[in-house]
């Protein structure tokens, strides 16, 4: 997904605003000129002049014609399967940063890779051996190996 | 002197160090081989195992991997027009051009035998000149530091892009992300909002990790290529004829060699970028430059060179001042940093023999390269057929617990899905990622080195100047930025 230059700027320039904004309740340090705001305050002044320059650019590309979009979608958008793919691989994530303290590494780790592997159409009576196995090498190699305190969750009776 | 190379040697000839450095070759020339895995991201998912070793193997492992990883980068694009890395991604076509042509071996064993030489000769700059700036470096104060961060961090901007105002975006952007949590000069919490996990800062290894395996993965996960279809052709002996290639082209590969170095000592810019220039001024001073492009060796010689020696050249900035030269060492110092081997002049004089352990692995990782590549060239369609919808998920689960490895906290996970979306979106808008690397890395030491430098100075900004060093990389670094604008106008006035 392409976004034309001019939304990024006004975005760079909304940034800038509201840092600049809340580095005002930064505290400044007695007898010294340059205190914690001083960083953030010309990053911040940056990023609005980038932001501006991005928007004269992008306001350029648009009235010249050469894109007319503002927002130009990659091919990938046309394909069901890899929009769908794409969810599933922040979707994981997510999932497992939710849910890996209650239901434990190795349950996660499973479905984590089980649901990765059929958005990327590994044959299906390979999806569940082959995520099992590699949960339980990656979790014997951390937990076992590097004392990596991967969670038990629901199977902590069974913890070995 | 001869007593630190002793214990030098002691160092990285323990037979675990040399278990660690033949394993992390097979996974480097792995990771490398197969197309979407980066050497970067090989560094990026040895972090976490590194994290438990004692320093020399740490470092053993990611120089090893990542060297046999700029190589084997070479072989997909060979034999799938497909480079396996990006730093093989200069002359991927031409290589494939040779494939066609029945000269997979000749193209392969160039891309090995010229790789291992100009990782020698990166090697060879690193260990004459990294010593003798160090030394030089000793006398640095805060006003000099200053002044090479700013360096560091406007070569990163201007080299690493074609449109500067990009790259200073993504600079920004680092800065600020350097910027989260306590450790600033003033000790005050920074953009925290109430979040204790946000008060020690943003990790470094949990973000890299995101920007340099994560994207990958996405990437992959929209890829709308055709799955790939090997070049179905016999290789056979790729030593052949290597030495008439040598006879042939001594000034390429010294000049490949030399750029890589240069451009791998610079900040930001590693060996896809070395690769890119040095491919570029082959063709510009070829004798035949109409046979680049339809399978011709010349090109090939001078950038495999180029990228390997970038490999070694970047880590010359990174030992001495602790300023990555791209984006592995920048991982590297990190990687440093946690195992008490902070970057800087000092280590040189404190620890000899660890920094010359560093040389010694990049010597054998070089030259073990011969070897092991010969037998990753032999592997090679099968390694090429290796399932990636089997490994990308597998890769993405082992980074997940990687994140979660170095503090054994989820903030961290959420750290690296966070940071491999933004730099999936930033890069295919046209920023690059580099220049954030760099900002993130740097972002402390440039505050605190002003900070330090204006309560020396009493807030006297001339200060900045009065020292001979700081005066001449002010001024250098000023010239970086405003001699393409001074040049560019100049151009205007002058009549066409």
């Amino acid at each position: 997904m392409k976004v034309n230059d001019a939304i990024w700027g006004a975005l760079l320039l909304a940034l800038a605003a509201a840092l600049l904004i809340h580095i005002q309740g930064f505290p400044t340090i007695p007898g010294q000129k340059y205190g914690p705001a001083l960083m953030p305050g010309v990053v911040a002044v940056g990023l609005a002049v980038c932001g501006a320059l991005l928007i004269i650019k992008g306001l350029a590309v648009l009235r010249a014609g050469e894109d007319p979009r503002w927002v130009r979608f990659d091919e990938w958008i046309a394909s069901s399967r890899r929009v769908v793919a794409l969810a599933l691989t922040v979707g994981v994530n997510v999932f497992y940063i939710l849910v890996v303290d209650w239901l434990g590494f190795i349950l996660t780790g499973v479905i984590y890779l089980s649901v990765m592997f059929s958005a990327f159409g590994v044959r299906a009576k390979w999806i569940v051996p082959i995520g099992l196995v590699v949960t339980l090498v990656i979790h014997y190699a951390f937990y076992k190996l590097l004392r990596v305190p991967l969670p038990w969750g629901i199977l902590q009776g069974v913890a070995w | 002197m001869s007593d630190a190379w002793m214990q030098a040697f002691g160092l990285v000839f323990e037979p675990y160090n040399m278990v660690v450095m033949l394993a992390a070759s097979l996974f480097g020339l792995f990771v490398g081989a197969v197309p979407g895995l980066t050497a970067t991201m090989a560094t990026a998912l040895l972090v976490p195992v590194t994290f438990f070793m004692a320093p020399i193997p740490a470092i053993a492992a990611i120089v090893t991997a990542t060297a046999m990883a700029i190589f084997s980068g070479d072989i997909p694009g060979c034999l799938l027009r497909m480079p396996g890395t990006p730093a093989s991604a200069a002359y991927t076509d031409e290589a494939y051009a040779m494939t066609r042509k029945g000269q997979a071996e000749l193209a392969l064993g160039a891309g090995l035998v010229f790789s291992a030489i100009g990782g020698l000769f990166g090697t060879a700059v690193l260990i004459v000149a990294a010593p003798t700036l160090a030394e030089f470096a000793l006398r640095f104060s805060s006003f000099e530091y200053f002044w090479l961060v700013l360096l560091g961090l406007t070569c990163a901007v201007f080299m690493t892009s074609d449109r500067p105002v990009k790259g200073f975006v993504s600079l920004l952007l680092g800065l600020l992300i350097a910027g989260v949590g306590l450790g600033n000069p003033a000790g005050f919490p920074r953009f925290t909002f109430g979040s204790t996990e946000l008060l020690g800062g943003i990790g470094m290894i949990p973000l890299m990790i995101g920007m340099f395996a994560i994207s990958e993965i996405i990437r992959y996960a929209v890829d709308t290529n055709p799955e790939m279809r090997i070049a179905d052709q016999p290789i056979g002996n790729v030593f052949k004829g290597m030495w008439r290639l040598a006879v042939r082209y001594p000034v390429q590969i010294l000049r490949g060699s030399t750029l890589g170095t240069l451009v791998g000592a610079l900040p930001g810019a590693g060996a896809d970028i070395a690769a890119w220039m040095s491919y570029a001024i082959s063709k510009k001073f070829s004798k035949e430059p109409e046979k680049f492009g339809t399978g011709h060796v010349e090109g090939i010689v001078e950038s495999g060179a180029a990228n390997n020696s970038a490999v070694a050249a970047a880590w010359i900035p990174a030992l001495v001042f602790g300023i990555p030269g791209d984006s592995i060492t920048a991982i590297v110092i990190g990687v440093l940093y946690m195992k008490n081997m902070n970057p800087g002049p000092s280590l040189f004089t404190n620890d000899p023999q660890k920094i010359y352990a560093v040389f010694l692995l990049f010597i054998i990782a070089n030259l073990i390269m011969i070897p092991l590549g010969f037998l990753c060239i032999k592997a090679a369609k099968r390694i090429l057929k290796v399932p990636r919808n089997v490994l990308m998920p597998v890769i993405m689960l082992f980074c997940v617990v990687g994140a979660f490895a170095i503090n054994n906290t989820a903030f961290d996970v959420t750290v690296m899905l966070t940071a491999g979306v933004a730099a999936f979106v930033l890069e295919r808008n046209g920023f690059p990622i580099a220049p954030a690397i760099l900002g993130v890395v740097l972002g402390g030491m440039l505050e605190e080195n002003f900070v330090t430098s204006m309560i020396k100075a009493d807030g006297h900004w001339f200060a900045f100047f009065e020292r001979p060093i700081a005066a001449t990389l002010g001024a250098l670094t000023l010239a970086v930025w405003f001699l393409p604008i001074l040049l560019r106008r100049l151009r205007q006035l002058a009549p066409a």
